[in-house]
């Protein structure tokens, strides 16, 4: 943890809890190198470009964004490659104040689930899936969230400048509405 | 209480890198091979999916939540058991035999080509207060000590593990899965380097990446969607006191081999040496030693005898009693959790292609495995049609 602290308390520094008899310390040295496979390749692929990718089952017609190789319900290779407009609509959203250790965080941080609006998809009956985005929502308040005003709302993906593009779903910035 | 068969099995990779696929895709293509050969559904024919896997081989937590979708397994009775593959074997047994489950699924992969940390990867196995703050410089630190503790104790030469090396490699040749084959000789193996004393780079197998589904089912499940069930006649598993207590092992032997051997035959209600009711076995090898140890504590041969055999080509893939007649890990690699399930699918598809070929009596395979260090863990599975 970092030295400078605003709570009140007196705070253990590193070589305090280091010294301390019966606390052994290990840093894990473990690094990987996903291989991101055939469809989220195309689809990180896609992102550079500026362009969000799905796949679509033949056999029930869902679209899968982000894309999968194969539809999980008809246990079935996924097809056709379609492309979407980016637009969408916020599913669900929240505000977070603090880390993961509770510190206040300097600006809160929104994060949202979008609804992307798929090309001749229809959601089947079980409602909980969709093609659809997890990232940060901008351009709205903290209120908006709180209040619910941002459920529904129409949003599009602010997308990095294309030199600053590196093919990862940071390609996108930020969702913001869509203004009209 | 039902028998419990392997219905059909289906593989993915077997390469050193399968750079193209995730391991999510590895999993759809081996379990969509499994499933299409005997025309099952899993969406609606399969009961229940077990996954063996381990976060540190994925790099990534909770990985269970992996499991379900790759395999047909969404919305449907799916269980994880960190373990290798003949683990998951042994709980799709046991479900089988409860009755409620006609179908199983049991799925493994690895990955280790995504791994840039072997090592670091490794230690996060060791104790933490007194084994890792000695960082030893490579994770076959452990086999180097075991093999030079089982050369000791039986005054076996270097050129024993060599002709191990030696035989697996060359059997290895002709298996689609085999990619680190090579039609190495004694001497090539020893004067390579020594990685560990005593082993040297062609005493270890290398890695691979890998991904195996199996389905098995009850004796009428699996008579309704196949013609040649292979039964598990036995299965066993042990874990000695484990890791945690890794300085108290004995470093010459291998009792949770043993073990599980005696367990897999005690539910066979088999007795005796394995090559008086089995035609071949397809043991742990992913040290050359282990080959050598493993027959021992399956109770084929001493590992004097076990050399004298291995010298009169009785263990050849045309030998007496063929031992990795695959090639092994050796040849095939290590792949993780994957590793003893390899075997077990060596061991079924030879079943399956030697069929009226195999000696009545001896209508059976054994298969060996151990879950690789740092690990006290070893299973045993008696295959037979
Ligand atoms: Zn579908």
């Amino acid at each position: 943890m970092s030295e400078e602290k605003s709570l009140p308390g007196t705070y253990l520094r590193e070589r305090d809890l280091q010294s301390l008899p019966g606390i052994v310390e290990h840093r894990p040295d473990v690094k990987y190198l996903y291989s991101a496979g055939q469809a989220q390749s195309m689809f990180l692929r896609g992102l550079k470009d500026g362009r969000i990718l799905g796949v679509r089952c033949m056999r029930c017609g869902r679209v899968y964004v982000p894309p999968r190789s194969y539809c999980e319900y008809c246990f079935a290779p996924t097809g056709d490659w379609v492309e979407l407009s980016g637009e969408g609509e916020v599913h669900t959203a929240v505000v977070s104040y603090i880390s993961t250790f509770r510190e206040r965080l300097e600006k809160p941080e929104i994060v949202a689930v979008v609804k992307l609006y798929a090309p001749g998809y229809t959601n089947k009956d079980d409602e909980y899936e969709f093609a659809g985005m997890f990232h940060k929502l901008c351009g709205v308040g903290e209120d908006d969230v709180i209040n619910g005003r941002v459920i529904g709302m129409r949003v599009k993906p602010r997308w990095r400048p294309p030199e600053e593009r590196i093919g990862s779903v940071t390609d996108i910035e930020c969702f913001e509405p869509v203004q009209s | 209480m039902t028998r419990a068969a392997i219905v059909s099995a289906g593989w993915y990779g077997f390469k050193p890198e399968v750079g193209d696929l995730s391991f999510r895709e590895m999993m759809f293509e081996a379990a969509l091979r499994a499933y299409a050969k005997v025309g099952v559904d899993p969406r609606k024919d399969v009961d229940a999916f077990i996954s063996c896997q381990e976060d540190y081989w994925e790099g990534i937590a909770i990985t269970d939540e992996f499991a379900p979708e790759p395999v047909g397994g969404v919305l449907r009775p799916t269980l994880t058991v960190t373990g290798d593959l003949i683990q998951c074997l042994g709980q799709a047994v046991m479900l089988v035999r409860t009755g409620y489950f006609d179908l199983v699924s049991i799925e493994a992969h690895a990955k280790p080509s995504d791994i840039l940390t072997l090592k670091g990867v490794m230690d996060m196995a060791l104790d933490p207060i007194y084994l890792r703050p000695l960082s030893p410089p490579n994770p076959h630190f452990l086999a180097g000590i075991m093999a030079s503790s089982f050369l000791a104790r039986t005054g076996l030469g270097r050129e024993a593990l060599a002709l191990v090396v030696s035989k697996n490699k060359n059997a290895g040749l002709d298996n689609p899965r085999a990619s680190h084959a090579s039609p190495v000789t004694v001497g090539d193996v020893i004067s390579a380097d020594t990685v560990v004393d005593p082993l040297t780079r062609y005493d270890i197998a290398p890695f691979s990446d890998a991904a195996i589904v199996m389905l098995v089912g009850g004796e009428e499940a699996a008579r309704k969607v196949t013609d040649t069930p292979v039964w598990i006649e036995g299965i066993g598993w042990a874990t000695e006191s484990g890791t945690g207590s890794l300085a108290y092992h004995s470093w010459d032997s291998m009792p949770s081999m043993k073990m599980a051997v005696e367990m897999a035959k005690g539910m066979a209600g088999l007795s005796g040496r394995p090559q008086s009711f089995a035609s071949f076995a397809e043991v742990e090898d992913r040290y050359s030693f282990m080959e050598l140890l493993a027959l021992e504590e399956a109770g084929v041969a001493d590992p004097i005898e076990g050399f004298r055999m291995l010298e009169a080509g009785d263990f050849d893939p045309n030998g007496f009693f063929p031992v990795n007649p695959s090639g092994g890990s050796l040849a095939a690699g290590v792949s993780f959790e994957v590793t003893g399930g390899f075997r077990v699918l060596e061991a079924y598809e030879r079943l399956l292609a030697l069929g009226g070929d195999l000696e009545p009596g001896l209508e059976r395979a054994l298969v060996v495995s151990w879950r690789g260090p740092p690990t006290r863990t070893s299973m045993s599975v008696i295959l037979g049609v």
